[in-house]
């Protein structure tokens, strides 16, 4: 039987793990969005954890809600980082600087 | 037993494939162990009774964001080298915020019970359960507005990312929509009277089964 506390770990050190990313990754747009995808897995996995174990289908629901708005959110954000690639030749996190002050 | 062998494996798989992800160079390689990833959940959820969202995650994330993420990864030509030349830079206050966020969620989750008898598994679902079927009773009933919200939302995902990409070339194929609409049949057909003739004919008539010119 697989426990509750077994899948809230796992999930807690996928989080940590992406966050880790992102500070490692701060150069690259395309790994930042990758570690927000594997952030949103995260925590997808203690909503279904839970709705599993508190016999509650809502929590599946509201996954199903997070996959829809992070399909756009990756979608919309792609197509930024195409645009601003053709302008800048560059992802690099710290090209982008044009609204500091 | 088994479920729970089959748990740790897909567990570790997940974890390392999640930390080769974040330390590898090339960002086709990442794509890939971010696939490694979602398979891997995909399959625990499968083993916690949660099937059709682990379908809906292969299909949406596997068929179809992580496509976007290769297409868009192989299309751009990134220099792999300079993006990482700084990299060991921040890997320190990395390890140290990420050894933070287990150390909390671990420590809630193992003193705290949140309510609830953490340590035992939920029980069984009957053979006859349909996780998708009890997913659809709720979506189409009490969440329908929400879900046609959703919609509208991918909706507006893909017009905002047409878009942002479309740009303005030389010999870009566009549609002209008011002189679509402003055309009138007699701009387009010219009806022309013709007199009907008889041609001579000829001396020998052809044969029936001779396919006309």
């Amino acid at each position: 039987m697989i426990q509750l506390n077994w899948l809230l770990v796992i999930s807690g050190v996928l989080f940590a793990i992406s966050v880790a990313g992102m500070f490692i990754n701060r150069k690259n747009l395309i790994l930042l969005l990758m570690c927000v995808e594997l952030l949103l897995l995260a925590v997808n996995f203690n909503f279904v954890a839970f709705s599993r174990y508190l016999g509650d289908i809502n929590g599946q629901i509201f996954v199903f809600f997070v996959l829809t708005v992070a399909a756009a959110e990756s979608a919309i954000g792609l197509a930024i980082l195409v645009v601003l690639f053709r302008e800048r030749r560059s992802i690099n996190v710290e090209d982008l600087s044009t609204l500091k002050g | 037993m088994l479920v729970e062998i089959l748990f740790w494996v897909f567990a570790s798989i997940l974890t390392v494939s999640a930390l080769a992800m974040i330390m590898v160079k090339n960002p086709v390689h990442a794509a890939m162990l971010l696939v490694l990833c979602f398979f891997t959940s995909a399959s625990i959820w499968l083993l916690i009774e949660a099937e059709f969202l682990a379908v809906v995650l292969i299909l949406v994330y596997v068929g179809a964001v992580m496509v976007l993420f290769l297409f868009v990864v192989m299309m751009l030509d990134i220099n792999v080298e300079e993006i990482r030349a700084r990299v060991t830079r921040y890997a320190l206050l990395g390890g140290i915020v990420a050894g933070v966020v287990v150390f909390q969620i671990v420590s809630v989750v193992w003193t705290r019970s949140l309510g609830i008898d953490v340590t035992t598994g939920a029980q069984a679902q009957p053979a006859t359960y349909s996780n998708t079927a009890e997913l659809g009773k709720v979506l189409y009933t009490d969440y329908v507005y929400p879900f046609e919200l959703a919609a509208v939302l991918l909706l507006i995902a893909i017009v905002a990312a047409i878009s942002l990409t479309m740009r303005k070339r030389a010999g870009l194929k566009l549609q002209n929509i008011s002189a679509q609409v402003a055309a009138r049949a007699q701009d387009r057909v010219r009806i022309v009277k013709v007199e009907a003739t008889r041609p001579e004919a000829p001396a020998t008539a052809p044969s029936s089964s001779e396919k006309p010119q």
